[in-house]
Protein backbone atom coordinates (compact mmCIF):
# COMPACT_ATOMS: atom_id res chain seq x y z
CA UNK A 1 0.00 0.00 0.00
CA UNK A 2 1.20 3.50 -0.81
CA UNK A 3 1.30 6.30 1.69
CA UNK A 4 -1.35 8.32 -0.17
CA UNK A 5 -4.08 5.73 0.15
CA UNK A 6 -3.61 5.23 3.88
CA UNK A 7 -3.63 8.91 4.82
CA UNK A 8 -6.70 10.01 6.73
CA UNK A 9 -8.00 12.77 4.44
CA UNK A 10 -10.56 14.31 6.73
CA UNK A 11 -8.17 15.03 9.56
CA UNK A 12 -5.20 16.35 7.59
CA UNK A 13 -4.68 19.88 9.04
CA UNK A 14 -4.43 21.48 5.60
CA UNK A 15 -7.66 19.87 4.44
CA UNK A 16 -9.50 20.88 7.59
CA UNK A 17 -8.42 24.47 7.05
CA UNK A 18 -9.51 24.46 3.40
CA UNK A 19 -12.91 22.97 4.22
CA UNK A 20 -13.51 25.55 6.91
CA UNK A 21 -12.55 28.42 4.63
CA UNK A 22 -14.85 27.16 1.89
CA UNK A 23 -17.79 26.82 4.28
CA UNK A 24 -17.20 30.33 5.58
CA UNK A 25 -17.08 31.78 2.06
CA UNK A 26 -20.31 29.99 1.12
CA UNK A 27 -22.09 31.17 4.25
CA UNK A 28 -21.15 34.81 3.77
CA UNK A 29 -22.09 34.71 0.08
CA UNK A 30 -25.49 33.27 0.99
CA UNK A 31 -26.12 35.95 3.62
CA UNK A 32 -25.20 38.70 1.21
CA UNK A 33 -27.55 37.35 -1.42
CA UNK A 34 -30.40 37.04 1.06
CA UNK A 35 -30.15 40.61 2.31
CA UNK A 36 -29.99 42.07 -1.19
CA UNK A 37 -33.06 40.21 -2.39
CA UNK A 38 -35.08 40.22 0.82
CA UNK A 39 -37.94 42.36 -0.43
CA UNK A 40 -38.47 41.90 -4.13
CA UNK A 41 -37.67 38.35 -5.03
CA UNK A 42 -39.08 37.20 -8.35
CA UNK A 43 -41.61 34.44 -8.10
CA UNK A 44 -39.73 31.21 -8.63
CA UNK A 45 -42.76 29.17 -9.56
CA UNK A 46 -45.99 29.69 -11.41
CA UNK A 47 -48.72 30.66 -8.99
CA UNK A 48 -51.88 28.57 -8.88
CA UNK A 49 -54.40 30.72 -10.78
CA UNK A 50 -57.34 28.33 -10.29
CA UNK A 51 -59.03 30.71 -7.79
CA UNK A 52 -58.77 33.56 -10.30
CA UNK A 53 -60.26 31.40 -13.06
CA UNK A 54 -63.07 30.20 -10.79
CA UNK A 55 -63.88 33.78 -9.80
CA UNK A 56 -63.96 34.73 -13.47
CA UNK A 57 -66.24 31.92 -14.65
CA UNK A 58 -68.22 31.77 -11.41
CA UNK A 59 -67.38 28.09 -11.11
CA UNK A 60 -68.55 27.22 -14.62
CA UNK A 61 -66.27 24.93 -16.63
CA UNK A 62 -63.66 26.58 -18.85
CA UNK A 63 -63.20 24.40 -21.93
CA UNK A 64 -59.90 24.48 -23.84
CA UNK A 65 -60.31 25.64 -27.45
CA UNK A 66 -62.02 28.37 -29.52
CA UNK A 67 -59.69 31.13 -28.24
CA UNK A 68 -56.13 31.46 -29.52
CA UNK A 69 -52.94 33.21 -28.55
CA UNK A 70 -49.86 34.18 -30.50
CA UNK A 71 -46.62 34.74 -28.62
CA UNK A 72 -43.01 33.85 -29.44
CA UNK A 73 -41.83 30.50 -28.04
CA UNK A 74 -38.55 32.00 -26.87
CA UNK A 75 -37.88 35.62 -25.97
CA UNK A 76 -34.64 37.30 -25.03
CA UNK A 77 -36.18 39.35 -22.24
CA UNK A 78 -39.60 39.72 -20.70
CA UNK A 79 -39.88 43.51 -20.79
CA UNK A 80 -41.96 43.79 -23.95
CA UNK A 81 -43.17 40.63 -25.63
CA UNK A 82 -45.39 40.86 -28.72
CA UNK A 83 -48.69 39.24 -27.89
CA UNK A 84 -51.97 38.59 -29.67
CA UNK A 85 -55.14 37.02 -28.32
CA UNK A 86 -58.23 36.43 -30.46
CA UNK A 87 -61.25 34.25 -31.12
CA UNK A 88 -61.13 33.16 -34.76
CA UNK A 89 -64.34 33.16 -36.82
CA UNK A 90 -66.43 34.50 -33.96
CA UNK A 91 -70.00 35.57 -34.72
CA UNK A 92 -70.47 39.33 -34.15
CA UNK A 93 -71.20 40.04 -30.50
CA UNK A 94 -70.62 36.43 -29.43
CA UNK A 95 -67.53 37.21 -27.33
CA UNK A 96 -68.04 39.36 -24.26
CA UNK A 97 -64.48 39.55 -23.01
CA UNK A 98 -60.96 38.17 -23.12
CA UNK A 99 -58.80 37.68 -20.04
CA UNK A 100 -55.06 37.04 -19.96
CA UNK A 101 -53.16 35.40 -17.11
CA UNK A 102 -49.40 35.10 -16.59
CA UNK A 103 -49.10 32.72 -13.60
CA UNK A 104 -45.49 33.58 -12.86
CA UNK A 105 -46.01 37.33 -12.82
CA UNK A 106 -46.44 38.97 -9.40
CA UNK A 107 -49.87 40.11 -10.63
CA UNK A 108 -51.11 37.17 -12.64
CA UNK A 109 -54.15 38.76 -14.26
CA UNK A 110 -52.36 40.98 -16.72
CA UNK A 111 -55.23 42.20 -18.91
CA UNK A 112 -59.00 42.07 -19.29
CA UNK A 113 -60.66 43.28 -22.50
CA UNK A 114 -64.41 43.83 -22.76
CA UNK A 115 -65.89 44.19 -26.22
CA UNK A 116 -68.70 46.66 -26.81
CA UNK A 117 -71.41 46.97 -29.45
CA UNK A 118 -69.04 48.68 -31.91
CA UNK A 119 -66.35 46.02 -31.70
CA UNK A 120 -65.23 44.69 -35.07
CA UNK A 121 -63.81 41.39 -33.92
CA UNK A 122 -62.70 39.92 -30.60
CA UNK A 123 -59.00 40.48 -30.82
CA UNK A 124 -56.29 42.38 -28.99
CA UNK A 125 -52.68 42.89 -29.97
CA UNK A 126 -50.33 44.35 -27.38
CA UNK A 127 -46.98 43.88 -25.70
CA UNK A 128 -46.75 42.16 -22.34
CA UNK A 129 -44.24 41.92 -19.49
CA UNK A 130 -43.30 38.44 -18.37
CA UNK A 131 -41.69 37.55 -15.04
CA UNK A 132 -40.03 34.39 -16.37
CA UNK A 133 -40.55 31.21 -18.33
CA UNK A 134 -44.17 30.21 -17.98
CA UNK A 135 -47.37 29.13 -19.69
CA UNK A 136 -49.79 31.97 -20.41
CA UNK A 137 -53.52 31.33 -20.09
CA UNK A 138 -56.18 33.22 -22.03
CA UNK A 139 -59.87 32.89 -21.24
CA UNK A 140 -62.72 34.02 -23.48
CA UNK A 141 -66.14 34.72 -22.00
CA UNK A 142 -68.94 34.20 -24.51
CA UNK A 143 -72.32 35.93 -24.48
CA UNK A 144 -74.07 32.55 -24.19
CA UNK A 145 -72.43 32.14 -20.78
CA UNK A 146 -69.77 29.64 -21.81
CA UNK A 147 -66.02 29.96 -21.33
CA UNK A 148 -63.06 28.83 -23.41
CA UNK A 149 -59.35 28.90 -22.71
CA UNK A 150 -56.02 28.65 -24.46
CA UNK A 151 -52.52 28.17 -23.13
CA UNK A 152 -49.22 29.18 -24.65
CA UNK A 153 -45.79 28.28 -23.28
CA UNK A 154 -43.12 30.95 -23.51
CA UNK A 155 -39.49 30.69 -22.50
CA UNK A 156 -37.99 33.89 -21.13
CA UNK A 157 -34.21 34.11 -20.96
CA UNK A 158 -34.19 37.23 -18.76
CA UNK A 159 -37.39 38.19 -17.02
CA UNK A 160 -39.06 41.52 -16.32
CA UNK A 161 -40.43 42.43 -12.86
CA UNK A 162 -36.97 42.11 -11.32
CA UNK A 163 -35.11 44.85 -9.61
CA UNK A 164 -31.76 45.16 -11.32
CA UNK A 165 -30.40 47.75 -8.92
CA UNK A 166 -30.48 45.19 -6.08
CA UNK A 167 -27.99 42.92 -7.78
CA UNK B 1 -49.63 61.54 -20.37
CA UNK B 2 -50.39 63.43 -23.52
CA UNK B 3 -47.69 61.94 -25.62
CA UNK B 4 -49.39 59.29 -27.68
CA UNK B 5 -49.98 58.20 -31.24
CA UNK B 6 -53.31 57.03 -32.54
CA UNK B 7 -53.56 55.44 -35.93
CA UNK B 8 -56.96 55.08 -37.60
CA UNK B 9 -57.45 54.94 -41.37
CA UNK B 10 -58.78 58.38 -42.41
CA UNK B 11 -61.06 56.87 -45.07
CA UNK B 12 -62.81 53.51 -45.07
CA UNK B 13 -65.52 51.68 -46.99
CA UNK B 14 -68.80 51.02 -45.23
CA UNK B 15 -68.67 47.73 -43.36
CA UNK B 16 -64.90 47.46 -43.65
CA UNK B 17 -63.01 46.09 -40.65
CA UNK B 18 -60.51 48.70 -39.51
CA UNK B 19 -57.64 48.49 -37.04
CA UNK B 20 -57.32 51.09 -34.29
CA UNK B 21 -53.74 51.30 -33.10
CA UNK B 22 -52.68 53.31 -30.09
CA UNK B 23 -49.37 53.75 -28.33
CA UNK B 24 -49.10 55.88 -25.19
CA UNK B 25 -45.86 57.06 -23.64
CA UNK B 26 -46.05 55.83 -20.04
CA UNK B 27 -43.49 54.11 -17.75
CA UNK B 28 -46.06 51.51 -16.48
CA UNK B 29 -44.13 51.48 -13.20
CA UNK B 30 -44.67 48.09 -11.54
CA UNK B 31 -43.92 49.08 -7.95
CA UNK B 32 -41.35 46.26 -7.76
CA UNK B 33 -38.37 48.29 -8.92
CA UNK B 34 -36.01 49.85 -6.39
CA UNK B 35 -34.14 53.10 -6.77
CA UNK B 36 -30.45 53.49 -5.88
CA UNK B 37 -31.24 53.97 -2.17
CA UNK B 38 -33.38 50.84 -1.99
CA UNK B 39 -36.80 52.48 -1.92
CA UNK B 40 -39.46 51.07 -4.22
CA UNK B 41 -40.78 53.30 -6.97
CA UNK B 42 -44.50 53.89 -6.49
CA UNK B 43 -46.66 51.69 -8.69
CA UNK B 44 -48.16 53.73 -11.49
CA UNK B 45 -49.71 52.00 -14.47
CA UNK B 46 -52.42 52.95 -16.92
CA UNK B 47 -55.26 50.94 -15.41
CA UNK B 48 -58.14 51.57 -17.78
CA UNK B 49 -58.82 52.41 -21.40
CA UNK B 50 -62.17 53.02 -23.06
CA UNK B 51 -62.61 53.36 -26.81
CA UNK B 52 -65.80 54.73 -28.36
CA UNK B 53 -66.81 55.12 -31.99
CA UNK B 54 -69.52 57.76 -32.43
CA UNK B 55 -70.47 57.16 -28.80
CA UNK B 56 -70.77 53.36 -29.07
CA UNK B 57 -68.29 51.33 -27.06
CA UNK B 58 -65.66 49.53 -29.14
CA UNK B 59 -63.80 48.07 -26.21
CA UNK B 60 -62.92 48.65 -22.60
CA UNK B 61 -59.74 47.29 -21.11
CA UNK B 62 -58.28 46.78 -17.65
CA UNK B 63 -54.50 46.89 -17.73
CA UNK B 64 -51.97 45.90 -15.09
CA UNK B 65 -48.24 46.02 -14.57
CA UNK B 66 -48.12 43.00 -16.91
CA UNK B 67 -48.48 45.32 -19.89
CA UNK B 68 -45.15 46.62 -21.19
CA UNK B 69 -44.02 50.20 -20.71
CA UNK B 70 -45.36 52.58 -23.38
CA UNK B 71 -48.40 50.37 -23.91
CA UNK B 72 -49.23 49.50 -27.49
CA UNK B 73 -52.77 48.38 -28.22
CA UNK B 74 -54.36 47.26 -31.44
CA UNK B 75 -58.02 46.31 -31.81
CA UNK B 76 -60.77 46.40 -34.41
CA UNK B 77 -64.03 48.03 -35.29
CA UNK B 78 -66.28 47.94 -38.34
CA UNK B 79 -66.59 51.22 -40.24
CA UNK B 80 -70.30 52.00 -40.00
CA UNK B 81 -70.55 55.78 -40.33
CA UNK B 82 -68.34 58.82 -40.66
CA UNK B 83 -67.48 60.23 -37.30
CA UNK B 84 -65.03 60.23 -34.48
CA UNK B 85 -63.14 57.60 -32.54
CA UNK B 86 -62.37 58.71 -29.00
CA UNK B 87 -60.12 56.85 -26.57
CA UNK B 88 -59.89 57.79 -22.89
CA UNK B 89 -57.47 56.41 -20.35
CA UNK B 90 -56.27 57.04 -16.82
CA UNK B 91 -53.43 55.87 -14.62
CA UNK B 92 -52.92 55.07 -10.93
CA UNK B 93 -51.75 58.63 -10.25
CA UNK B 94 -55.12 59.89 -11.48
CA UNK B 95 -53.80 61.41 -14.66
CA UNK B 96 -56.08 61.16 -17.63
CA UNK B 97 -55.47 61.22 -21.35
CA UNK B 98 -57.56 61.28 -24.46
CA UNK B 99 -56.90 60.52 -28.11
CA UNK B 100 -59.27 61.39 -30.96
CA UNK B 101 -59.36 60.58 -34.64
CA UNK B 102 -61.89 61.25 -37.34
CA UNK B 103 -62.87 58.75 -39.99
CA UNK B 104 -64.75 59.25 -43.25
CA UNK B 105 -66.87 56.31 -44.37
CA UNK B 106 -68.20 56.07 -47.89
Amino acid sequence: MTRRSTENKATSPRRVFLKGAAALALASAGMHGASAQMQFQPQRFEADITPLLNALSNGKPIVPGRVQMEIPLLVENGQAVAFRVFVPDAAPGSVKSLHVFAPRNPRANIANVFFGSASGKPELITRVRLGGTQTLIAVAAFSDGSFASASAPVEVTSSACLDLSAE
Amino acid sequence: MNNFRLSVPPVAKRGELIAIRLIIQHPMETGFRLDASGRAYTKNVINGILCRYNGAEVMRMELSSGIAANPYLEFFTAATASGEIVIDWSDDAGEKGQARATIAVN
